[in-house]
């Protein structure tokens, strides 16, 4: 078990490296002078002497990989930079945006949980049945919904029609429902049939029959056998999915003004914030690849086949 | 009737259904690709003229589903629309594969080395949620829809590659593969001659099962106000500047919405359906 971690960790760096060199990178991808756009932003006139008094501040004058070596030894102590429109250091403003936006996550993942998992279950259960329909029917609403619209949907008749939640802001439980709820709805299609199709291929395995041969109630040969292995799948999907979450809350989290990391990224990028935007990508990437590892090192818990050929 | 005929004509029904889904879906997408083409003959009115005096107006004859917040023609805005959205994905569509097939292949082909290094390559940068990486390359080169383009495709690409590399190493073990190695057939015609026509039936399945996908990326990054810029009418950003008036004027928002909705579940039923009836090609 043990080795199995050390060696999933020791896969992680060449990719954190590659994250950040790209990261870094984009940076330079700015049409023009990063210098002459820094003095455009803060409003001062972009002068010979300031640009060139800039480019030395900024490090610009130096060789590009020594550039690099320097942002990378910096984003190893936490210092992301400055952001150039509120001046605040872009780690700060981070973890200020960052609680949130795990809440709005956390959320919508048991949203997901909760409606899909079920649902899934019974349809494989009654396959061909209504249920089975209906749920065929929801997952492909769910995948082709823009989950802009859906959150405007929901804000009218539940809103503004019906008045059961509030519209905008982060405060009470009732502000939480409806943005958790519109990132949760890509997802549940997606999750729901993806249980039904991996119980359905597991209850014809022959441990099924097995079970059936040793006189277990259907009911029992379900809820611990097939289901139990039926979720591996889900748990990994979930994993890579809390990744693409966070590119999802961007747009829930401008439709409802919460004011989480989403938000951030955006304002960053129409104020053409380059610290920020760069900050940002840094961060989530960064959360999202950790995610990913931690699914990975769950995974190996769950089944004892993944560990075994990783000590192989 | 025995309880096979009853299985056999549940059979004949499933196919059926899934062949009226196939043929309300592609009469969608056509309908849709016909308005775009035809968008000046369809629209009632200039998409983009502005007249304050007629702002926020219900349906009327001039104005089929009424006018916006600046009195624009929202019927012609909604097909002018169509343009742009569809548009937009085919050519994001079209160079991504421009790029990821050649890469795709090559990687898989070749092996060794070049494999490895775009492997790591596409580890790389699938390391970063898509979605992200999409609006950070679009933050930094600007808003527009060129670098729209830009981002979605620099991003997307690996995604088929990798795909189609994995396609490919299955195709290249087989034997019609290595008996036209043998026969001492350049390596270029292998691959255009017997790789490519094997994986392309797929390849276009993996298209057309993604384009609903690439819709609703191009109009979420509209809705942000990262792509397409003003006057030009696309749903997302329809939708965005609906966002102050709807509580009264919900067909502001109702109407946009509903067109991005029926043309990506158009093209998810049709992807789904030409999957299923290749599926049955195989067996």
């Amino acid at each position: 078990m043990g080795w199995f971690i050390v060696k999933r960790l020791t896969s992680l760096i060449p990719i954190l490296l590659g994250i950040s060199l790209i990261t870094f990178i984009l940076l330079h991808l700015i049409p023009g002078d990063p210098a002459v756009a820094y003095l455009r932003i803060s409003h001062i006139p972009p002068t010979d002497e300031a640009v060139a008094a800039l480019r030395v501040e900024l490090g610009l004058n130096k060789p590009l990989y020594i550039q690099y070596l320097d942002w990378l030894g910096k984003v190893l102590q936490l210092d992301l930079g400055m952001s150039y429109v509120s001046k605040n250091a872009v780690w700060d403003e981070i973890l200020l945006h960052l609680f949130p936006t795990i809440q709005l996550t956390c959320a919508s993942l048991i949203f997901i949980v909760v409606i899909s998992l079920p649902i899934g279950m019974i349809s494989a259960i009654y396959k061909g049945k209504f249920v089975d329909q209906f749920s065929r029917i929801v997952a492909f609403v769910s995948v082709s919904m823009p989950s802009f619209w859906f959150g405007f949907l929901l804000i009218y008749l539940l809103s503004v029609k019906l008045d059961l939640f509030p519209v905008l802001g982060r405060g009470t439980l009732a502000h939480l429902v409806l943005p958790s709820l519109t990132l949760a709805f890509g997802y549940i299609g997606t999750y729901m049939r993806l249980l039904r199709a991996s119980m359905l291929e597991n209850l014809n395995e022959p441990f099924v029959m097995y079970a059936k041969a040793r006189g277990l109630r259907q009911r029992l040969i379900v809820s611990r056998h097939v289901l139990k292995k039926s979720l591996l799948p889900v748990i990994t999907g979930l994993g890579m999915s809390l990744g693409n979450m966070l590119g999802g809350a961007v747009i829930v989290e401008t439709i409802f003004a919460w004011p989480g990391m989403g938000q951030l990224f955006v304002t960053s990028i129409l104020n053409q914030d380059y610290p920020m935007i760069q900050g940002c990508v840094l961060f989530m990437s960064v959360i999202f690849v950790v995610c990913n590892l931690l699914v990975d090192i769950m995974y190996s818990f769950l089944d004892p086949r993944i560990r075994w050929e990783g000590e192989k | 009737m025995g309880r096979r005929e009853i299985r056999v004509l549940r059979d004949v029904k499933r196919k059926l259904l899934s062949h009226k889904l196939m043929m309300i879906s592609s009469m969608i997408i056509l309908f849709m690709m016909v308005l775009a083409l035809f968008a000046p003959f369809f629209a009632p009115n200039d998409p983009n003229l502005i007249d304050i005096t007629q702002k926020l107006q219900g349906p009327s004859s001039q104005f089929p589903l009424g006018t916006d917040h600046l009195g624009r023609c929202i019927l012609s805005r909604l097909i002018y629309g169509t343009q742009i959205s569809l548009g937009t994905a085919f050519l994001v569509m079209g160079l991504t594969m421009m790029i990821s097939i050649p890469l795709g292949i090559y990687a898989g082909f070749r092996g060794g080395k070049v494999d490895y290094f775009f492997m790591r390559l596409c580890d790389t940068l699938m390391a970063f949620p898509s979605f992200l990486l999409s609006l950070a390359l679009i933050g930094v080169l600007g808003t527009s829809l060129s670098n729209l383009i830009f981002a979605m495709v620099l991003v997307q690409w690996v995604f088929y590659a990798r795909v189609i590399r994995g396609m490919v190493l299955s195709v290249k073990k087989q034997n019609f593969v290595l008996a036209a190695k043998i026969c001492g057939t350049p390596r270029l015609i292998i691959v255009i001659k017997h790789i490519l026509p094997t994986i392309i039936s797929q390849v276009i399945v993996l298209v057309f099962m993604d384009i609903g996908g690439v819709i609703l990326s191009i109009s979420g990054l509209s809705f942000l106000g990262l792509g397409i810029q003003p006057p030009d009418a696309e749903w997302g950003m329809m939708i965005n500047d609906s966002k102050p008036f709807f509580r009264n004027n919900p067909s502001l928002m109702l109407y946009p919405g509903m067109m991005i909705f029926i043309v990506v579940i158009a093209f998810n039923l049709f992807g789904e359906a030409l999957r299923d009836a290749l599926d049955l090609k195989k067996e």
